[in-house]
């Protein structure tokens, strides 16, 4: 995983795979350059058991194979910056996911495209779940809602091209005050 | 700044397409972009924005974008599937936002796959 913004597609897929209705992404940086990173879903939740093995690399809900990276690798990526993750979660009562970096350190991921995290997120759930982008900085804040777009469209998918090309642009318009040459 | 009444307008626009597809469905495309863990850390979304950009840009009502998990071949990734009706599925492996535009341009408008990106091609290897 090349960037942040990377890591959040990959995890945001596993709330979509619990049954939520609604997703909520969160990317905030402080003054003191500390990044939290949240993805918070009203899916199914995992017991303790699962809470434990999501942590593995040879934990996976997969039964192809034995291997799943994808929070193992977030994990990794946290605590090189000094950071770490933690997962909140119970049988439905959802997940709440949680990584905490440090920007100032040199093993920090940047940002990367998050409004291509968006909109892929998006386009490859157009039945839903809704997502809802907060992201905020000393810079400003900005906060990007589906179920607004979804009300306008009115019956139109999300993933026509027309919508995605339309999402990236707005999304990547808020974004740019916000983390345009700020974290890294 | 993007507001939504540009959404409204997009919305007129995309219903009559939209209608198009429900009305003649023998010729919908389907790409499928493959955006699991090995996917995404190999560059899938770069791909799949790019087909949805390319898409956008020529106005092709017929083409669908989705996207799957891990098949299990994640030395392959980015891998993306093309279905056209009638045909038999084109696996494209390695892909990149720099492949797309000729995918779409010689597979997917003129009906002749990109030998030379698809899984055939590269097990030959």
């Amino acid at each position: 995983m090349r960037d942040l913004s990377l890591h959040i597609l990959d995890l945001a897929e596993n709330s979509v795979r619990a049954g939520a209705r609604l997703v909520r992404i969160g990317v905030r940086a402080d003054a003191r350059k500390r990044i939290i990173l949240t993805i918070a879903d009203d899916g199914c939740g995992m017991d303790a058991a699962l809470l434990e093995r999501v942590m593995s690399p040879f934990g996976t809900t997969r039964t192809t194979r034995k291997v799943g990276l994808g929070i193992p690798l977030m994990a990794q990526n946290a605590r090189l910056t000094g950071g770490d993750i933690r997962i909140e979660s119970a049988p439905g009562q959802g997940t709440v996911f949680t990584a905490e970096l440090h920007g100032d350190s040199i093993d920090c991921l940047p940002l990367g495209d998050l409004a291509g995290t968006a909109v892929s997120l998006i386009t490859a759930n157009p039945d839903g779940p809704d997502f809802l982008l907060e992201c905020a900085s000393p810079q400003g804040e900005m906060t990007f809602d589906t179920r607004e777009v979804r009300a306008a469209l009115d019956g139109v998918p999300l993933n026509e091209p027309e919508v995605a090309a339309w999402m990236l642009e707005a999304i990547r318009e808020e974004l740019e005050p916000i983390f345009g040459g700020v974290i890294l | 700044m993007k507001s939504m009444a540009e959404l409204e307008a997009i919305r007129q626009r995309t219903l009559q397409r939209i209608n198009l597809r429900k009305e003649d469905d023998s010729e919908n495309i389907r790409v499928v972009v493959g955006m699991a863990t090995c996917g995404i850390a190999a560059g899938a979304r770069p791909v799949m924005l790019g087909f949805m950009d390319e898409i956008n840009k020529r106005g092709l009502s017929q083409v669908t974008v989705s996207q799957t998990g891990c098949i299990g071949m994640c030395r392959l990734e980015p891998m993306v599937d093309v279905y056209m009706p009638g045909k038999e599925k084109v696996t494209y492996v390695h892909m990149t936002p720099e492949k797309v535009g000729r995918v779409v341009a010689e597979h997917i408008v003129n009906g002749r796959p990109v030998t030379e990106y698809t899984i055939g091609a590269a097990e030959d290897k």
